[in-house]
């Protein structure tokens, strides 16, 4: 039981902070807001998903991957192609000149189902390839990479680059991908209306459920001596490397679980915001849930969560109000993270809002039954040997 | 391609070479000052294409002014704006050094995105100052038109302007790094900064002016970009991710690695595009350069550095 507290949770502070989060997401949020701003909030909890994946890769591991769009818009697209196929079907495709196959394929002159959207007419198979897709993509990359110690930031430009080619493939292959509109009028999984209210509360839920799930299982990675390594690796990697241990596998690793994890967000996107488009994909956003991280805290999975509310948040309503107003604030905040703030939102509470809340008196009994419990345990560690 | 005969493809060939010529010459000035600001210094500017847009818009402005105060000097604005193009970005490099990079030294990943924050905000200033269309200069005459060797080649006369332009940058930026006294003090600070702080080379002021240097170059390559297309707020990230590759591939601090990889580059995406879709020729060759690029990342001329 101790095990999986600190592990999982990251001991009294993680337990903390992972509880008020839970709180603000699955009970004030859906309280307080109408289901149009809801289900915004889930669109950017999808973006949290790649925020928590850059703690891993970045924050812990000293990676900047500037291609976490790709990942993110992989995932998204494996679900969106389930959702076309089922959406494109014989009756509603009628008018078509080859009924049965997507409308945009149809558009480009396109007479049958390319090989590769054959096998995402099965849900099992499309949620292995969320997974998958990405994973075996990071592992290429990474492997091709590390192994050759290529870091930092020649890294970090070389994953520009492969956002740049995947961006531009999705926009050229227009009959198999959709073109610069991307894969939209998605509508059912088996039959179950993904545009109804009810199923976008539901799909709210689920996501934020995997996202715990996700910070839960980043925690635990991150508290085992992998995680003790991946920030030795980070500040002093040959080092590490002297001390035997094979630092390009362990890099490779962290990648393609990063990968995996900012996938899952993509496709938890592609389900509630019911389309996927190359502008996920590419340089631009792939930055922008850079900075989301940043605010948030490179450090912090539970400040990740919120840098990722508050960055969208402040975009959605400034470009409602004063369109030009953003940019300038967004290259502000970029530079003011960067310059001032370090360790983003979760720096400043550590600095100031933390030792206020350990200042707080404990109750007598915790502390009596907190040394209760150690002696319990030392004479047990006793009888043991 | 079985429909072109031979002397078409010639010809094909010899006008599309050239428009890789003219790519070539934006793509190295571009990256000249990129290889010295990230060869030198290790820092990555994102920015570095908001600098060139600024050389841009100095042209501009400049075309703008004389035309409708001096009508005389319209044929002659056009050399005094790349002079103007270079110092104005220089000195805003300058500035940017001082405020913003000079902190960051030690974080070569924060400074990319801080540099990428300063590439949004000067986006925003270029929307906000000269509209979000695409604007462009009227050319000297001097500047248009095109020579015509024989009866299917047209080459375009601002085209080849800019090849000479770049010749002449290009033997500048060498003369200036590797036969003046500056240029051994930079490349000293690059080799071991300590140490040349220790002989007495003030090595925070050579950071700053290297800084401008590469900058003022990059102004100089808007000029440039003028003469070719028009500019746009984004037109400088466009170029970014293109230049990077140049420098990368090229092997960062070589200044002939620079120059190979610019021409490798923008002939390999200029004959392509004409026979397939100019989005799969961009793909096809960055596809390339990063397979390349992962078999040898130290880039195909590199010097080999004590790390």
């Amino acid at each position: 039981m101790n095990f999986l507290y600190e592990r999982f949770l990251g001991g009294k502070n993680g337990a903390i902070g992972l509880a008020i989060l839970a709180i603000l997401i699955l009970i004030i949020l859906p309280a307080s807001l109408d289901l149009f701003r809801l289900n915004m909030v889930g669109k950017y909890l999808t973006y949290a998903f790649v925020a928590v994946s850059l703690v891993l890769l970045w924050g812990y591991g000293g990676i900047l991957s500037l291609g976490q769009g790709v990942f993110f818009g992989l995932g998204g697209y494996c679900m969106a192609m389930f959702l076309k196929l089922e959406a494109s079907d014989i009756e509603s495709t009628s008018i078509q000149s080859t009924p049965g196959i997507p409308d945009f394929m149809d558009w480009n002159q396109l007479t049958e189902l390319p090989w590769f959207w054959v096998p995402f007419h099965s849900f099992s198979f499309t949620l292995f390839a969320v997974i998958a897709v990405p994973a075996i993509f990071a592992f290429i990359i990474g492997y091709s990479m590390f192994k050759r110690r290529v870091g930092g930031v020649y890294f970090a430009i070389i994953t520009q680059v492969i956002a740049v080619i995947i961006t531009v493939l999705i926009v050229g292959q227009q009959g198999y991908t959709g073109g610069i509109n991307g894969i939209t009028d998605l509508k059912t999984i088996h039959g179950w209306d993904i545009r109804e209210d009810s199923a976008k509360y539901i799909l709210y839920f689920i996501n934020a459920f995997l996202l715990f799930g996700v910070i839960l299982i980043s925690r635990f990675i991150l508290t085992s001596k992998f995680g003790r390594l991946l920030l030795a690796m980070r500040d002093k990697e040959d080092r590490v490397r002297f001390s035997g241990y094979d630092v390009s596998n362990f890099k490779i690793f962290i990648f393609c679980v990063s990968a995996v994890i900012a996938a899952i967000g993509g496709a938890m996107f592609t389900l509630q915001v019911g389309f996927m488009s190359p502008s996920f994909v590419g340089i631009v956003p792939s930055i922008e849930m850079v900075i989301y991280a940043a605010v948030g805290g490179r450090m912090s999975l539970i400040g990740v969560v919120y840098g990722t509310l508050l960055v969208n948040s402040g975009k959605t309503i400034f470009s409602e109000t004063f369109p030009e107003l953003w940019l300038f604030l967004m290259g502000g905040l970029f530079i003011a993270v960067v310059m001032f703030f370090p360790n983003g939102l979760a720096g400043i509470w550590d600095k100031y809002g933390k030792p206020h809340l350990d200042r707080i008196p404990k109750p007598k009994f915790l502390s009596s039954a907190k040394a209760l419990i150690s002696n319990k345990n030392a004479s047990s560690v006793k009888d043991s040997k | 391609m079985g429909e072109y005969s031979i002397q078409e493809l010639t010809s094909i060939f010899a006008m599309q070479g050239f428009a890789g010529l003219s790519l070539f010459s934006v793509l190295l000035l571009m990256a000249l000052g990129l290889a010295i600001i990230f060869g030198q210094m290790g820092v990555i500017n994102m920015a570095h294409g908001e600098f060139m847009a600024v050389g841009a818009y100095t042209t501009y402005l400049m075309s703008v002014i004389s035309e409708t105060y001096f009508p005389w000097f319209t044929q002659y604005y056009f050399l005094f704006a790349i002079m103007a193009s270079f110092f104005i970005a220089g000195i805003l490099g300058y500035l940017t050094e001082f405020i913003l990079i000079r902190h960051l030294y030690k974080r070569p990943l924060d400074t990319l995105l801080a540099t990428w924050g300063l590439s949004l905000i000067m986006q925003q200033t270029f929307r906000s100052l000269f509209g979000a269309r695409e604007v462009s200069p009227t050319l000297p005459d001097w500047l248009m038109g095109s020579y015509q060797p024989t009866d299917s080649i047209y080459i375009p006369i601002n085209g080849m302007f800019v090849l000479g332009l770049t010749a002449v940058v290009t033997i500048g930026v060498y003369i200036l790094m590797y036969r003046s006294n500056w240029g051994l003090a930079v490349r000293a600070t690059t080799q071991n900064r300590i140490m040349s702080g220790a002989v007495g080379i003030n090595t925070k002021k050579i950071d700053r002016l290297t800084f401008a240097l590469g900058c003022g170059i990059a102004g100089i390559a808007g000029a440039a970009f003028t003469t070719i297309a028009s500019t746009g707020p984004t037109s400088g990230s466009l170029y970014i991710v293109d230049t990077f590759m140049v420098v990368v591939f090229g092997g960062a601090a070589s200044l002939f690695g620079t120059i190979a990889s610019a021409f490798t580059i923008a002939q390999a995406q200029s004959i392509l595009e004409f026979f397939i879709s100019g989005s799969m020729a961009k793909v096809l060759t960055l596809l390339t350069l990063v397979i390349i690029l992962m078999m040898r990342p130290e880039g195909l001329f590199s010097i080999k550095v004590r790390k």
